[in-house]
């Protein structure tokens, strides 16, 4: 049976590739990051049986590599790496034209694909997928059956798919793991009962029994923290744990997909609003000459708070059905 | 007996973020202040954090996409984004602007996230475009307006890429929800969550386009009205450019 598990040897192997190649090019420490991401991918079920099992230096020691990705990221900025001949992509493009899209289309169609052939159809294509988890290996299985057609329509050797992917994973560097990160500290959180206290606080500040209240706070919670902090990932957490799930899921029984998604989406509405996501909101105002610094915040502005509106009534009727 | 000690792990994150530390070191220092304000041992911390990073690596799930982004990127991805882009340039200035909207929400939510943005396509394409077409359209334009034109295309990659992204099942939003309410017990598919986002990306699209028809109205007001009031020089004279500075 394929499970879960296959999938997170590939991502391990994709890691690790990244930081022999790094390491070949002497970018020590950003090997060093790869390798230890690496980690649990490649031995993260024994961490975890041993953990169950009484064992605890294995989880103890990957607390440490923690650590140490941190003090590495702090080291190091993602960097642009050298993305080949700009004339031959022109050329390649021209001559390609529109079937370039059709790979990158595969990975939704077939993951769709996948995921409804496994909850209705069962068709010997998805038999032998592990049901826990379907969603997630469809999507690893379409990301390799798009690589192969992605190899196959521009006639590129199979190393570029190692190549290619150590390029944008090296150009993105950290922020690819800060969102892992934070849901490390949702969980810290959580055993630390942090949740709980921010419920009891806001309890204190606002009724409830109100249904209302309770979503207008998890709601605008989120773009006041995003607003401070730059980014609606670090907030996410942090209301959701306090609010949203003890008194809106459990208080109120609201649906936590829809309300996940859309409180995540409300605390986008904060992202547009603030000078702290520099790189969405600052940096262009300097790539496009501005003499306002803050030109594209007041251009965006209307529509953010317009949109946090619709959203705050979306919420009140789609998580609550 | 709630404790509030903990919080300032909270406080630290804040903190950290608005003082623009390394997000990676501010995390982890709040989990470290938060577990020790909890009573936890050092070793029980590392632990935890183990624990906690092993049971969140699903979130890694989408590297798994970027050899296939890769592989196209090289083969010219982007440069045929672009080619899409420069298709819009006959167009008035709202219509561009709601195109590229469009187009940057769809790719969105198909995984491109990276082919356009600001450096790949506001700064060298879009911004100029926009630029061009309202000059052609309305005859010159001012600085104030050139500026106005300059940062709304800048604001509309942005809405086109934070109410496209989401919708996008890999996407890390997608999946820190996921796993996220995986670690409090309560299990989702990613694609019921994704589901949910559809509604604010269609609302999104509307009211930005909405604003961008707005814009260019007061725009054409604006500048008519400053062509009528602005002395002109005398009709005899030659055609003077229809921009100051």
């Amino acid at each position: 049976m394929l499970t879960i598990t296959h999938i997170f040897y590939l991502i391990g192997a994709l890691l690790v590739g990244t930081a022999v190649l790094d390491a070949r090019d002497r970018r020590w420490s950003v090997a060093g990051f790869w390798a230890i991401l690496a980690v649990p991918f490649l031995v993260g079920d024994q961490i975890r049986d041993a953990a169950k099992a009484g064992t605890r230096w294995p989880a103890q020691a990957m607390g440490l590599g923690v650590l140490a990705l941190a003090l590495l990221a702090s080291l190091h900025r993602g960097r642009p790496v050298d993305d080949g001949d700009p004339v031959a992509r022109e050329a390649s493009a021209a001559r390609l034209g529109n079937r370039l899209f059709v790979p990158a289309l595969m990975i939704p169609a077939l993951t769709g694909a996948l995921v409804l052939d496994a909850k209705y159809v069962h068709s010997i294509a998805t038999r032998w997928i592990d049901p826990g988890s379907n969603t997630l290996i469809a999507l690893g299985l379409a990301s390799v059956v798009a690589l192969v057609a992605a190899l196959w329509t521009t006639r590129a050797r199979p190393i570029h798919g190692l190549t290619e992917g150590r390029r944008l994973i090296d150009t993105m560097g950290w922020p690819l793991v800060l969102p892992m990160m934070l849901a490390t500290l949702g969980g810290v959180f959580a055993a630390t009962h942090v949740g709980d206290a921010i419920a009891k606080l806001v309890a204190m500040v606002i009724s409830t029994d109100s249904r209302l209240a309770c979503l207008l706070a998890y709601g605008l919670g989120m773009v006041v923290f995003t607003t401070i902090m730059g980014n609606a990932f670090a907030a996410f957490p942090v209301m959701t744990a306090g609010i949203g799930l003890p008194l809106l899921v459990k208080g109120h029984g609201a649906d936590p997909a829809a309300l996940g998604a859309l409180g995540m989406l409300t605390g986008y509405c904060g992202t547009l609003l603030t000078p702290m996501a520099a790189n969405f909101n600052i940096v262009p105002a300097i790539l496009l000459e501005l003499r306002d610094e803050y030109g594209v915040i007041r251009a965006q502005w209307p529509t953010a708070v317009i949109l946090m509106s619709v959203n705050l009534v979306l919420m009140d009727l789609l998580v609550f059905r | 007996m709630t404790t509030y000690w903990p919080l300032l792990g909270v406080a630290v994150v804040i903190a950290g973020f608005a003082l623009k530390r390394n997000p990676m070191l501010v995390v982890v220092t709040a989990g470290l202040v938060s577990g020790i304000a909890a009573g936890k041992s050092p070793a029980e911390l590392l632990e935890l954090l183990g624990s906690e990073f092993v049971k969140n690596r699903t979130l890694l799930l989408y590297t798994l996409t970027l050899p296939v982004i890769g592989v196209l990127e090289r083969a010219g991805l982007r440069e045929r984004a672009r080619a899409w882009i420069l298709g819009f340039a006959r167009l008035t200035l709202a219509r561009l602007l709601i195109a590229y909207l469009a187009l940057r929400q769809l790719l969105s939510m198909l995984g491109l996230i990276n082919v356009a943005g600001h450096p790949q396509t506001v700064r060298p394409l879009l911004a100029p475009m926009c630029e061009a077409t309202a000059t052609r359209t309305f005859g010159g334009l001012d600085d104030e307006a050139r500026e106005r034109v300059r940062a709304l295309a800048a604001a509309t990659d942005n809405v086109g890429v934070f109410f496209g992204e989401d919708v996008f099942l890999a996407f890390g939003a997608v999946l820190l929800i996921q796993t996220f309410y995986d670690g409090q017990g309560i299990h989702l598919e990613p694609t019921s969550i994704a589901l949910w986002a559809l509604p604010t990306a269609i609302a999104a699209f509307a009211i930005h386009a909405v604003r961008i028809v707005v814009f260019q109205l007061r725009l054409e007001r604006r500048l008519a009205r400053a062509q009528v009031v602005a002395p002109r020089p005398p009709p005899p004279a030659p055609p003077a450019p229809g921009t100051e500075g």
